[in-house]
């Protein structure tokens, strides 16, 4: 991995590793009579490993001249790999808290097995581990590919790679440790965030410069995803996490935003890391491995800029429909109801644009369960964008809110949606990538895509009905004016369902498991293509433009 | 026309970048920035006091187990929440609530009134084992808060923190606030009258896991139930909802 870089270049990858590993003794010696001091020494071996890895290869040749005359595909190998390891370690976790639902004692009486700190662990693990490493690894593919111009770094792909992955690291350590912020989807404490502040202000830099090194006129569509994903989560993330810390040698801090203030910024946070994260991002997987998938072109370059804008500007107002009927402001849920609402026309016209993109193509997707991955990953983005427009209605949030059809909704999204255009782009990417003729087993392939449809419709029918049941017994009354049901007899209601959806997240996690054992035997054991050129454009070869 | 310009547009990546943070900015400024200087976001509640620093360590460990993952501290404006949990939350009630706990789902029941409504032996026997006293839940035991000491000597540090983003602990109160912590949990000692001359009358100073020779995270997660809901009475003044909470169980 490091014969990509010159000396001075694993020098200063040297110095890098080093200084987090020094910043690691230093956490760990402020925070030695707190947990901070655990992370401390995780952040050190982390470094450490790192400083160690570089030191090994340190003195070896140095890469031929004519790197610029490739891709730098590298770290995007890496992505991929990790990527895949956390979507195995976060669904299990889904698995394991979902079963705990049904059975507590599956918690064995320790404290870092309990529901509420194993909870965020499945979270983070599946939308920053599995996602964040994948958007991250095909970014990198698509800007390069698409700008026909290598990454505009040697060093800092793989600082933003692998410093991503300490945070996650650290966050979901954090977790088990009792570690948190309690901020949904933004738990990690204020040292992890700071971390990834400096992480992510490397990719942005480093992507928009990749971008200012194109040779094609134009910016394409899914880069303007990946542009809109990387600025507005850093401008989220900075926003929602500013806080205070006890001290610096403590974990725990307290968030400057009190109460209601709170609430608003907690879920223009929540709900724009939707847009943002698992929307924009995934939407420029989509606009790239699709048509690549389908060799067809995008159906409407308009309906592209109708639904990148919409997405960008309606997005932000929507997060206080997580609100309706409580402390905050009646306007701003109104607002929150209303933006929402128009929100449909641009994630609708996305969806319309990736299914039209396949007229024509429709007998591969019956034959390529790769390219009916992204097929139904664009179906699932449908339903679940109508979904969500639909419960941010106050009255049907008034139904909704608070039971498990939220939590049907956001897997009808992040399994349907994210997670199946993820696999659909991995498995056209990973074969160009290590350039092998195809994936191990279309077979597998194949076993996969159903397993990944059984398990989402399962586990998302599963709470459709225990949330609505969930809802409808809670404002049930009797004839004589009084509620019909007690709590519990709500929570009994919900048993069944609960089972079922354990099996549902069972199913899609075997599947990931194959997934992973195909992509292993790609890299491992299939034969190589026929090489074709996939190179930038070299200084040369571009005419005058 | 929009076309040509948005070609124009594709051709410049700061032009691109500075467009998506003009067009996702806007939404967030009008429904962030007024309710900082909206009067009416907040209600008044002279009454209201500040948790002491038993309560906020109880809070604190409400926060570290995840627990909001479960419970709601939000009653919304709906007839049958009001009637099963209580009046409705107002904002007034989490105005020194850093974080918010207003929570997003239900596994078990909405926890924004719970305080006073069982007794502190029901509160360490279900938080033991909730299937003992409730036999069809599935919330998780949590044994080890009875038998783990309350870490104590940092307190002063978490209230400094909280006094200097805005919350009104006073400087006696930071400075004592671990010997309040212990005294809360001590009837019986000197330090226990202290709580009561700095947080007022009606704070409850009890051996809340029934121990009163230690203080453990059981005393303190204890303490923060029995507070939620009667930092002030905000909530049963001048409302259609002034009626006393029904029981959360019926």
């Amino acid at each position: 991995m490091l014969a990509n870089l010159t000396s001075s270049e694993r020098q200063y990858a040297l110095i890098l590793a080093s200084a987090v590993a020094l910043a690691g003794v230093a956490m760990a010696i402020m925070g030695r009579s707190d947990v901070l001091g655990v992370h401390g020494v995780i952040v050190m071996l982390f470094g450490g490993g790192i400083a160690w890895v570089v030191m090994t290869s340190f003195y070896g040749p140095e890469p031929t001249d004519d790197r610029t005359a490739s891709y730098y595909d590298d770290p995007i190998k890496v992505g991929i790999v990790l990527s895949m390891v956390w979507a195995v370690f976060g669904m299990f976790m889904g698995v394991w808290v979902a079963a705990q639902l049904a059975w507590p004692n599956l918690a064995f009486d320790a404290a870092w097995s309990s529901f509420g700190r194993l909870r965020p662990t499945h979270t983070t693990g599946v939308i920053f581990g599995f996602g964040g490493n994948a958007l991250i690894a095909t970014s990198f593919h698509v800007v390069q590919r698409t700008s026909r111009a290598r990454l505009a770094g040697q060093v800092s792909p793989w600082f933003v790679l692998l410093g991503f992955n300490l945070f996650c690291v650290l966050a979901v350590s954090g977790y088990l440790l009792g570690i948190t912020q309690s901020k949904e989807y933004a738990e990690a404490e204020w040292y992890a965030d700071l971390w990834l502040v400096i992480v992510w202000v490397t990719y942005f830099i480093l992507y928009i410069a990749t971008i200012a090194r194109r040779k094609e006129p134009h910016i394409y569509v899914a880069n303007w995803y990946f542009m809109a994903f990387i600025l507005v989560v850093a401008i989220l993330h900075i926003i929602n996490n500013l806080a205070l810390p006890i001290s610096l040698g403590h974990a725990k801090s307290y968030t400057i935003w009190p109460g209601v203030q709170d609430a608003m910024v907690q879920w223009w946070y929540g709900h724009n890391a939707v847009a943002f994260f698992l929307t924009a991002g995934f939407l420029g997987m989509l606009y790239y491995y699709l048509p690549v998938r389908a060799q067809r072109p995008i159906f409407s370059y308009r309906l592209s800029i109708l639904s990148f804008w919409g997405i960008v500007f309606f997005y932000m107002w929507a997060g206080s429909h997580h609100l309706h009927y409580t402390a905050l402001p009646h306007w701003v849920q109104t607002l929150g109801m209303t933006f929402s609402v128009m929100l449909l026309v641009p994630s609708w016209a996305s969806a319309g644009n990736a299914l039209l993109t396949l007229n024509g193509a429709w007998h591969r997707v019956r034959d390529d369960a790769t390219l009916r991955f992204m097929m139904a990953a664009a179906v699932f983005y449908g339903l679940s964008t109508f979904e969500g427009s639909f419960m941010a209605i106050r009255p049907v949030n008034s139904l909704s809110h608070y039971t498990d059809w939220t939590v049907g909704h956001v897997h009808a999204g992040a399994l349907g949606w994210v997670a199946l255009i993820t696999f659909g782009s991995l498995y056209t990417l990973v074969p160009s990538l290590w350039k092998r003729e195809r994936m191990y087993s279309a077979t597998l392939v194949e076993v996969h895509f159903w397993l990944a449809i059984a398990g989402t419709l399962i586990y998302v029918f599963a709470m459709w009905n225990s949330g609505i049941i969930q809802g409808l017994m809670w404002r049930t009354y009797t004839e004589e004016g009084a509620l019909a049901y007690s709590f519990v007899d709500s929570l009994v209601a919900m048993y069944p369902y609960y089972i079922a959806r354990a099996f549902g997240g069972l199913l899609f996690l075997i599947g990931a498991v194959i997934g992973c054992y195909n992509i292993w035997m790609t890299v491992r054991a299939t034969p190589l293509a026929a090489t074709r050129a996939d190179v930038p454009v070299q200084p040369a070869a571009v005419p005058g433009e | 026309m929009s076309e040509l310009f948005h070609r124009k547009l594709e051709r410049s990546a700061i032009g691109f970048v500075i467009a998506i943070i003009a067009a996702a900015s806007v939404g967030g400024i009008v429904e962030i920035a007024p309710l900082f200087t909206i009067d009416e976001t907040v209600e008044e509640a002279p009454d209201m006091r500040v948790y002491t620093p038993l309560e906020l360590a109880g809070r604190n460990i409400y926060v570290r187990e995840g627990c909001y993952a479960c419970h709601s501290q939000m009653i919304r404006t709906l007839r049958d929440e009001v009637e099963r949990y209580g009046p409705y939350s107002l904002a007034v009630e989490s105005q020194y609530d850093r974080p918010m706990l207003w929570g997003s789902k239900r596994t078990g029941p909405d926890l924004a009134r719970i305080g006073g409504k069982y007794s502190d032996f029901w509160h360490v026997a279900h938080l033991n084992n909730p299937r003992d006293v409730v036999p069809e839940s599935n919330m998780p035991a949590y044994r080890w808060l009875g038998r783990t000491p309350l870490k104590m000597d940092d307190l002063p540090k978490h209230l400094a923190a909280q006094q200097s983003l805005g919350v009104p602990y006073t400087d006696e109160m930071v400075e004592n606030a671990a010997r309040d912590a212990y005294g809360q949990a001590t009837p019986d000692t000197d330090f226990a009258s202290g709580v009561t001359e700095r947080y007022g009358e009606e704070t409850t100073v009890s051996a809340f896991d029934g121990v009163a020779t230690q203080v453990t995270e059981m005393d303190a997660l204890v303490a923060y139930l029995q507070v939620l809901g009667r930092l002030t009475d905000a909530a049963y003044r001048g409302t259609a909802a002034s009626e006393q909470p029904s029981d959360p169980e019926g």
